[in-house]
């Protein structure tokens, strides 16, 4: 039987990234940022912060944006700068990062858990594609409304155990 | 830097236009169904495709910005807000089909269709560009492009295979259309310069698996392959359809009226 990868291999190089970093206090600033358009995940956690450093006084950030016409980049880029200027930071440059490309499978399983809690359906994994779970009842029967949510990232589905409508943030 | 790298540097800004201008036609265009949409879903979704073709956009014009500040010439100490809006139409280097009305939905859905195979065939190709800038776009937009594909092939069966109606007016989008795909396999003279470095794609090789594919689904859905006895090309060139000039008058209503305006 071929074993399935648990963690994307990219996501375990973010992590050790952050943990062989040598400004950790700039990364633990970095987790109050959370996403404009889904309050409850911080970048980290959604996968859209890669890297950090300090040179001298100067702050490097580096992000990935989620879909190309995701309009919270912007936001995010400039709530990075603010939270850093907060903390006394002054001289920050966010560099946008496009390769590898974003991917849901960076998404840390405690960001997944923050969706589902706010009744967003967390993505499923791109190598094990499973059946959707709805954030109100936990269940998988549901079927897609349609391909696109409020946000170019999620999707539409309708519960057919608790009725409701929910959204699916989904596998890219 | 030698003659031969700025040549390829040239070749690529020029390269950067042609696909940028494709994206923010489409974008353009698509984002014409925001409210007018049939249903709330689809305008939801076609106004997120939107977004995605005008982030392209912004992507390839970025990196044209990057490019002209060495190689010079049109563009150099131009922003992307310059290239994006202040241009006039013979100066647009997108293919015609990205420039073409919205027409009624089934229109819009198979010029999607048309499109999203060719990008997703393309940006695979792009993505292992020898030009890692391109390649990393590509890469990214390699995923959203296979998403856009399935929603316009679900439409395309759909509205195909659907009613009378339905049927009749997917025929005459995919005729009136189908003039306009074989300027998707034509080679600038750019692309051409940059095919031996592998930097560019080369389109006249997608066309067959392009065609087979198309016709695999428009079989699915119940229509006919045009017979693709006309065709029309010159946008890359800039010698657009009279559709451009109207589109251009709404695309650059702000920046002309209000000159810098920026958020």
């Amino acid at each position: 039987m071929a074993l399935l990868p648990v963690v994307a291999e990219e996501q375990v190089l973010r992590t050790r990234t952050r943990e062989q970093s040598l400004c950790p206090q700039i990364w633990a600033l970095l987790d109050n940022v959370y996403d404009p358009e889904i309050p409850v995940i911080s970048i980290w956690d959604l996968g859209v912060l890669q890297d950090v450093s300090e040179h001298e006084s100067r702050v490097e950030v580096a992000i990935t944006p989620t879909y190309s016409g995701c309009p919270a980049m912007r936001e995010i880029e400039s709530d990075i700068r603010k939270t850093l200027n907060h903390a006394g930071y002054s001289s920050i440059e966010v560099v946008t990062r496009l390769s590898p490309a974003w991917s849901t499978d960076w998404m840390s399983e405690k960001g997944k858990q923050q969706l589902m809690d706010f009744g967003i359906a967390p993505p499923t994994p791109t190598w094990d594609v499973r059946k959707v779970i709805c954030p109100q009842c936990v269940s998988t029967d549901n079927t897609l409304i349609s391909e696109f949510g409020s946000t170019a990232c999620k999707a539409m589905y309708k519960c057919h155990n608790c009725l409701e409508t929910f959204d699916y943030f989904k596998c890219i | 830097m030698s003659d031969s790298e700025s040549k390829i540097r040239a070749y690529t800004l020029q390269f950067s236009i042609g696909l940028g201008d494709d994206s923010l036609m489409l974008g353009q265009r698509l984002g014409e169904w925001c409210r007018n949409a049939p249903m709330l879903e689809e305008d939801l979704a076609i106004s997120n495709v939107a977004l995605d073709f005008l982030g392209r956009a912004n992507m390839y014009y970025e990196y044209a910005v990057e490019l002209a500040k060495i190689v010079g010439g049109d563009f150099q100490d131009q922003s992307v807000d310059d290239i994006a809006y202040l241009r006039d139409s013979r100066e647009y280097r997108n293919l015609l089909i990205f420039e073409m009305p919205i027409g009624d939905f089934a229109y819009t859905m198979t010029r999607q269709l048309i499109v999203d195979l060719f990008n997703v065939e393309y940006f695979t190709v792009l993505s292992g560009s020898g030009d890692l800038h391109l390649a990393a776009i590509a890469a990214k937009t390699l995923k959203e492009s296979k998403y856009h594909l399935r929603r316009s092939h679900d439409w395309t069966l759909r509205l195909g295979d659907g009613t009378e109606e339905s049927h009749l007016r997917m025929q005459n989008a995919v005729n009136e259309l189908w003039g306009y795909t074989p300027e998707l396999f034509e080679m600038t003279e750019a692309e051409l310069g940059l095919l031996p470095g592998g930097i560019s794609v080369d389109r006249t090789a997608l066309f067959d698996t392009w065609d087979a594919r198309i016709s695999q689904i428009l079989s699915e859905a119940t229509l006919d392959h045009p017979p693709g006895d006309w065709q029309v090309t010159g946008g890359r060139a800039g010698v657009h359809t009279e559709y451009h000039g109207h589109l251009l008058s709404e695309l650059q209503y702000l920046q002309r009226a209000y000159p810098g305006l920026s958020w």
